[in-house]
């Protein structure tokens, strides 16, 4: 294997490491944007996983497997929509509910499918474009999730920039009050973020099961949705600093088990911190201005809403 | 100034709107109950009452806000139902709210566009902004976020945001509260410009001056119920606060040839640089404050006066303890405990929150800052009996409404708390008492007797600072007063030498008008 084929590996595993994230970030922020702090990614995302597992695992269709691990995090999603948002509880306290009870529910439908591999999604392949060095993989040969976390990065920025629903979105998240006194449907505008986001989170949990390792485990989520949480915040809410963020922290988890190969001393807990440290110390930087900070981060975050009427 | 209003304007036509048998109940409490309301076109007509009467609850119901359990309303001749804000922006209601419905972090276009239909809000917005303001006197940068903006231009987004929509009816809570006099006048000429073109406006105030001179119509609510329809320009201001109240209004009186003594607290070139975006950096602010004497401090919202109080109140630490010295000692460094122990009382701004602990009750909230000063404690033990007496004798000398002082802090209405604030300081016979915003939304018969309250405790010798942005309160009371605008103090003139239009010049940051009102006077 000469030096070119490592990169290209190399590209190719971050790709995949990071694309979970995207997905999983980017539906938290636009959660987030609505004024709900939903601390249930993990959770939703873990779902997602062995719903798209196990409905690929008995179809053999990678699409319907992708589609089920969308609507089964979207399914999450609302329980916990339905309960912050309609019974008023502790968005706080619910979101780590959720986080337990989905690892709790993957590992009850998991059980069967332990030790069963899946085939995979197809990947791109569009002739002379994909066969182009390096390059032509790396671009033209993703399957079609990674390309679908791409547009949603792009997708979501241009929404909430330059579209009046992204407008009313991002008005409900700042000042809830003032939204619902200019007659905003508060409640209705942020169910529909948390389905999305729920449907985010189920997308970056099918991702994992699907491609990044056609299996299942217990728990494969691993803490991916709490970094997903993180992401949004040092990210200052922005998406393509969410996206940029995702592919930061993929890439040095996958350039430290690199390290950790060539066999350097370096204690190996040391670098597995790496991935952690450095998004965080990178995002903090680029976002380090308080004032900014504050206008970026919507006012109305984890308060609860409720009407008189 | 507003010029004389012209009697013949409204023609007596079909009103615009009518309620009929208006009900609205809240648990526990009846908002509205048998209101009768009717608004011709063109006219200007005001909604008085105390606190609490109900008015705010009834506009809310004609904007959609809020649902009415009861009684109809009656749009052009026709009955409606107004069950949301579209349906109210559809017929032509348009509604400037008390607190704003603004979002800090947008920019006044987006702000806009979200308060208007979106086949308004399509592109070209911004130039359709300029045209409104321009053409109505009402500048506005489109371009600008909201949160870099004074009181006075937030007001003017939501006033051209309504304009937009051309309406037949604008509804104002409290449009004047946080304006300067000079601001003030300006919208008066704005909305005597709509009134003129047809446009009905229902105006809700407590500054009733105002209401005397541009209303032609007040229909006052006492409890919930119209007591009384009446044409504010026959009334005096005095009887239209009693026929609010229901009962004689007693004003504060200044107590005259009071010995002022010497400075007790002092405070040398203070200065701050605030982290925070939101917040206004204070530049070497000095005044000092003597014995038995009223000091106020004029100013808009959001010139430095949080900030100001932060600092003397020990929230927030000056850099040098030496800038406030209170009897000698350095207490820029001192945290609140300390500087009460020193005979220092404070009451904020917010009362919730700030002032009191809304969750407790009322004997508890009084421990939190009488606890050590009037020996409410044993060895870390509360002496529960003793801060019940205290509590009590608050409720009682300051005739603080409730229930009782078991209930919670934000139980009461906001006048109530607010007496029973002012008075859990003033009980405490502090050395020098610094309020922010005392009446801030209190009705005019608890601001009188906040007034005398204050007026009394210098009486005894207290140092007393009055921040505030009322200046017919600031007149009252005050025996020196200053302007406070960009963070900067100005020199205290003492008030008997000085206008109410003065210190309304100084508020708006007119400098050079300084110097031409001292030549006149």
């Amino acid at each position: 294997m000469d030096g070119t084929d490592i990169v290209v590996s190399a590209a190719l595993t971050i790709i995949t490491a990071a694309t979970p994230l995207v997905f999983a970030a980017l539906g938290e922020l636009v959660v987030e944007k609505s004024g709900v702090l939903n601390l249930g990614v993990e959770g939703m995302m873990v779902v997602g996983a062995i719903m798209a597992f196990a409905t690929g695992v008995t179809t053999e269709n990678a699409f319907l497997a992708i589609l089920v691990g969308a609507l089964s995090g979207a399914l999450v999603g609302g329980l916990f929509g339905f309960l912050v948002l309609v019974l008023l509880s502790n968005q706080v306290a619910t979101g780590l509910a959720l986080t337990i009870f989905g690892i709790g529910l993957s590992a009850l439908v998991g059980h069967g499918f332990v030790g069963v591999t899946f085939a995979g999604v197809p990947s791109l392949y569009i002739p002379l474009l994909t066969d182009i060095p390096i390059i032509g993989t790396i671009l033209f040969g993703q399957d079609l999730m990674v390309y679908m976390s791409v547009a949603f990065a792009i997708g979501i920025g241009w929404f909430l920039k330059s579209t009046r629903a992204g407008l009313i979105l991002r008005a409900v998240g700042e000042n809830h009050d003032a939204a619902h006194a200019i007659g905003y449907p508060v409640i209705r505008v942020r169910f529909m973020a948390v389905l999305f986001g729920g449907a985010m989170a189920g997308l970056g949990g099918a991702y994992l099961s699907l491609v990044y390792t056609p299996l299942w485990v217990e728990n494969m989520t691993a803490g991916r949705g709490w970094i997903a949480l993180a992401l949004v915040v040092f990210a200052a809410w922005r998406p393509g600093r969410a996206f940029f963020g995702a592919y930061l922290f993929g890439g040095i988890t996958i350039i430290q088990l690199h390290v950790q190969g060539v066999g350097w001393a370096i204690p190996s807990q040391l670098l597995s911190m790496l991935p952690y440290l450095v998004t965080i110390i990178v995002l903090v930087v680029i976002s380090r201005d308080s004032g900014k900070q504050r206008l970026s981060a919507p006012a109305s975050l984890g308060k609860i809403f409720y009407a008189a009427s | 100034m507003i010029g004389a209003r012209k009697k013949g304007e409204v023609v007596e036509t079909k009103p615009l709107l009518s309620l009929r048998n208006i009900r609205k109940e809240f648990p526990g409490c009846l908002a509205n109950d048998e209101v009768d309301l009717d608004v011709l076109p063109g006219e200007i007509h005001a909604l008085l009452g105390e606190n609490g009467a109900g008015k705010s609850t009834l506009v809310k119901m004609i904007y959609g806000v809020l649902k009415p359990d009861g009684g109809e309303m009656i749009w052009a001749g026709q009955a409606v139902q107004i069950a949301n804000p579209s349906t109210a922006r559809a017929l032509g209601v348009g509604m400037v709210f008390q607190h704003f419905s603004l979002f800090e972090a947008l920019t006044v276009a987006e702000n806009i566009a979200l308060g208007i239909p979106p086949e308004l809000s399509g592109p070209g917005l911004e130039d359709r902004i300029i045209d409104v303001s321009k053409s109505y006197g009402l500048p506005l940068d489109p371009y600008r976020g909201v949160h870099s903006l004074s009181v006075g231009e937030r007001q003017r987004i939501e006033i051209v945001r309504c304009l937009l929509q051309k309406p037949k009816l604008l509804i104002m809570d409290e449009p004047t509260s946080v304006l300067t006099p000079q601001e003030a006048d300006k919208l008066f000429e704005t909305l005597q410009r709509l009134s003129s073109e047809g446009v009905a406006i229902l105006y809700i105030s407590h500054r009733l001056e105002e209401i005397r001179k541009l209303c032609h119509k007040a229909t006052i609510l006492r409890l919930g119920r119209v007591v009384s329809d009446c044409d504010p320009a026959q009334e005096t201001a005095r009887s239209l606060a009693e026929m609010m109240m229901g009962s004689d209004l007693t004003s504060a009186v200044k107590a005259e040839g009071r010995a002022i003594g010497e400075a007790r607290f002092k405070v040398s070139a203070l200065s701050t640089t605030p982290d925070d975006p939101f917040a206004v950096a204070l530049k070497k602010v000095s005044f000092e404050l003597k014995n038995g004497e009223i000091f106020g401090v004029a100013g808009l919202a959001g010139n430095g006066q949080s900030e100001l109080m932060d600092m003397l109140s020990g929230e927030a630490l000056a850099s040098n303890a030496d800038v406030i010295v209170m009897e000698g000692h350095a207490t820029g460094h001192m945290g609140p405990e300390e500087r009460r122990d020193l005979g220092l009382g404070f009451v904020p701004e917010e009362r919730l929150g700030h002032g009191a602990v809304p969750d407790m009750t009322l004997w508890e909230n009084g421990f939190l800052t009488a606890g050590r000063g009037q020996g409410l404690m044993n060895n870390g033990f509360i002496k529960t009996d003793k801060t019940k007496d205290f509590a009590n004798a608050i409720v009682e000398r300051f005739n603080v409404k409730t229930a009782g002082i078991e209930h919670h802090a934000s139980s009461l209405s906001g006048g109530n708390l607010q007496k029973f604030i002012m008075g859990r300081e003033i009980d405490q016979n502090p050395k020098v008492l610094i309020v922010l915003q005392p009446t801030w939304g209190v009705d005019a018969g608890s601001a009188a007797f906040i007034h005398q309250a204050l007026i009394d405790l210098a009486a005894q010798g207290t140092a007393v600072l009055v921040i505030s942005q009322d200046l017919d309160e600031l007149f009252a009371v005050s025996d020196r007063i200053a302007v406070i605008s960009e963070g900067r103090l100005s020199e205290s003139t003492p008030a008997t030498e000085t206008t109410v239009e003065q210190i309304g010049l100084l508020m708006g940051g007119l400098h050079e008008a300084e110097q031409h009102g001292g030549q006149a006077a």
